[in-house]
């Protein structure tokens, strides 16, 4: 046996601990809230600080202060039910119809892209060359269609929630393996099979991200709507009040919408965990 | 020592035929490379046989061709007796990664199969029998898990519970287990031998590992490139049940070097 030389202590010797510090950044040691709760302080502040030095002209930014009463009576106006939980009900509908008619169209066309060689040869180039398209221009002939109504905005909103429902199921029903494929082809499944129990649920996780992205491009096509299709819905009553120079009002409705907003895409994501339970989740972006 | 017959060792494959082979050959239209070229091979029934060579040498084509996914261009192709024109029941199938589906707790990932080809009330009958093989192949406990709970080596061991649950005439490995770390592989190897002694099972494996070959099979295919065929086939005439000691045995190495030098001959081919 040969005799190997070590660096073990003979009895006589004690064992120096190599122990040392590793460094731990600060902002790992900081809650999430804390850190929240900090940047919003921060923004407050800022804000405040602008407004009361009379940097800027009240009617272009009111205070914080200002723009917090403002939310108070909106508030209260929403909570008793007076025309503004009207007119943001009306949104609300057309950010439901909007969000129904984009799943409902935006999934049938991305399985017809990703799942046929025809769809995927023959429409796969349209749908990107009017994806590329500005949508929001469609808006005066969506008004001449179906006129001043709900109607036009719903459309609006589905038209631009559509495009990313599609690409991400197409992306979804790509996402399957080789070795998966081919699973399914020794077990003799057919076409439909392979399909519905095993394409369509490996690419749920990209199908959610379609469905996330288009959750805020609903919005945005309804408000949009509204600017420019006129209507009773709350995007109106934010036109009006910035015609007004009520910017307070302003402020105060487009944050009451952004919970609209948060609300739906929240909605989404629950329903993914729920649906893709298996899936890691990842902090913040769209494939969260 | 390759064409040698020896009859003195338990578990010499001299069943009945199950799975032949004759002059099959592929030609891949689209680029006109054959891939292989009049290979004839017998499998008998409760026989281990594995087939090993360079990349291009036509194992991959093979398989395929024997699981009924792609046609050959010419040869026969007869599985228990029928022309296998297709994926069937009676094959089995197991590839490099384990391939079980996340939503689908161990169970109904094992029942799949039989959910495919029979539906969901004769995949429901089928759960008994996924429990005992999940036993059989140690699993006992896991049965809903999720495989995203699953090491490497369990979800293998799931996808063979998956591909036994058919009562498959032959088992296809495709590298099985070459994705495992290396004392997890030899466990599963043994564990491949314990399986298809118990189940009578008569299997094909390809693989890269000489030794992987040469501990699991009665015979072992030598495949040479362009075009793809057979050099020869090497009768492994080790006891049985193998044993992990065997690898460091005379005879082991005499076979592992053996086929060595002949896949090394083929690479001047």
């Amino acid at each position: 046996m040969t005799e190997y030389q070590t660096n073990a202590p003979t009895d006589t010797e004690t064992v120096q601990d190599t122990v040392w510090e590793q460094e731990v950044s600060f902002i790992d040691s900081v809650p999430r809230w804390i850190a929240m709760t900090f940047v919003f302080v921060v923004f407050v502040g800022t804000w405040q600080l602008v407004t009361s030095f009379g940097l800027v002209s009240p009617i272009i930014l009111p205070t914080p202060m200002e723009t917090l009463k403002d939310m108070i009576f909106v508030g209260k106006n929403l909570a008793t039910g007076g025309y503004m939980l009207a007119a943001l009900w009306i949104t609300i509908q057309e950010v439901i119809y909007g969000f129904a008619l984009a799943i409902a169209i935006g999934f049938s066309l991305g399985v017809l892209v990703g799942e046929t060689a025809f769809g995927e040869k023959a429409v796969m180039p349209y749908l990107v060359a009017i994806d590329t398209m500005p949508k929001v221009a469609f808006a005066p002939l969506f008004v001449a269609w179906l006129g001043f109504g709900i109607e036009s905005k719903v459309a609006l909103a589905a038209f631009i929630a559509t495009f990313p429902i599609v690409v991400g199921t197409a992306a979804g029903l790509h996402a399957a393996d080789e070795n998966a494929r081919m699973l399914f082809k020794t077990m003799g499944a057919s076409r439909m099979q392979t399909l519905i129990k095993m394409k369509l649920p490996t690419g749920l996780p990209q199908i959610f991200t379609g469905l996330k992205i288009g959750a805020v491009g609903v919005m945005a096509g309804a408000i949009t709507g509204e600017f420019l299709g006129g209507g009773k819905g709350f995007g109106e009553l934010i036109r009006v009040a910035a015609s007004q120079l009520n910017t307070p009002r302003v402020f105060s409705l487009i944050l009451y919408l952004s919970v609209v907003g948060l609300v739906l895409y929240l909605l989404v994501q629950w329903t993914q965990r729920r649906v893709v339970f298996w899936q890691k989740e990842s902090v913040g972006s769209y494939d969260g | 020592m390759s064409t040698a017959l020896a009859q003195d060792y338990s578990g010499a494959p001299l069943g009945a035929p199950v799975y032949e082979l004759t002059q099959v050959s592929k030609t891949y239209a689209r680029n006109s490379v054959v891939a292989l070229e009049d290979v004839s091979l017998t499998l008998r029934k409760g026989s281990f046989t594995s087939v090993i060579g360079s990349s291009g040498c036509g194992k991959s084509t093979l398989l395929k061709i024997m699981a009924g996914l792609i046609p050959p261009s010419k040869g026969r192709v007869i599985l228990q007796n029928q022309p296998v024109k297709g994926p069937r029941r009676d094959i089995g199938m197991m590839f490099q990664q384990a391939t079980l589906f996340p939503w689908k707790t161990a169970v109904e990932n094992i029942v799949l199969p039989i959910e495919i080809r029979d539906g969901k009330a004769a995949a429901k009958k089928a759960m008994d029998k996924a429990h005992e093989l999940l036993d059989i192949v140690g699993l006992k406990g896991f049965e809903n898990v999720y495989p995203n709970e699953l090491s490497g080596g369990m979800a293998q061991r799931a996808s063979i519970c998956r591909m036994l649950i058919t009562e498959p005439a032959v088992l296809l490995l495709d590298e099985p287990f070459s994705a495992l770390d290396e004392l997890s592989r030899d466990m599963m190897n043994m564990e491949l031998q314990r399986i298809c002694r118990e189940q009578d099972a008569t299997a094909f494996l390809v693989t890269h590992s000489i030794q992987e070959a040469v501990i699991l099979s009665d015979e072992i295919v030598v495949m040479k490139p362009r075009p793809g065929r057979i050099a020869e086939i090497v009768t492994v005439d080790l006891p049985r049940p193998r044993t992990l000691d065997m690898m460091t045995t005379p005879k082991f190495g005499e076979i592992v070097d053996y086929i060595r030098g002949m896949l090394d001959k083929g690479e001047d081919m």
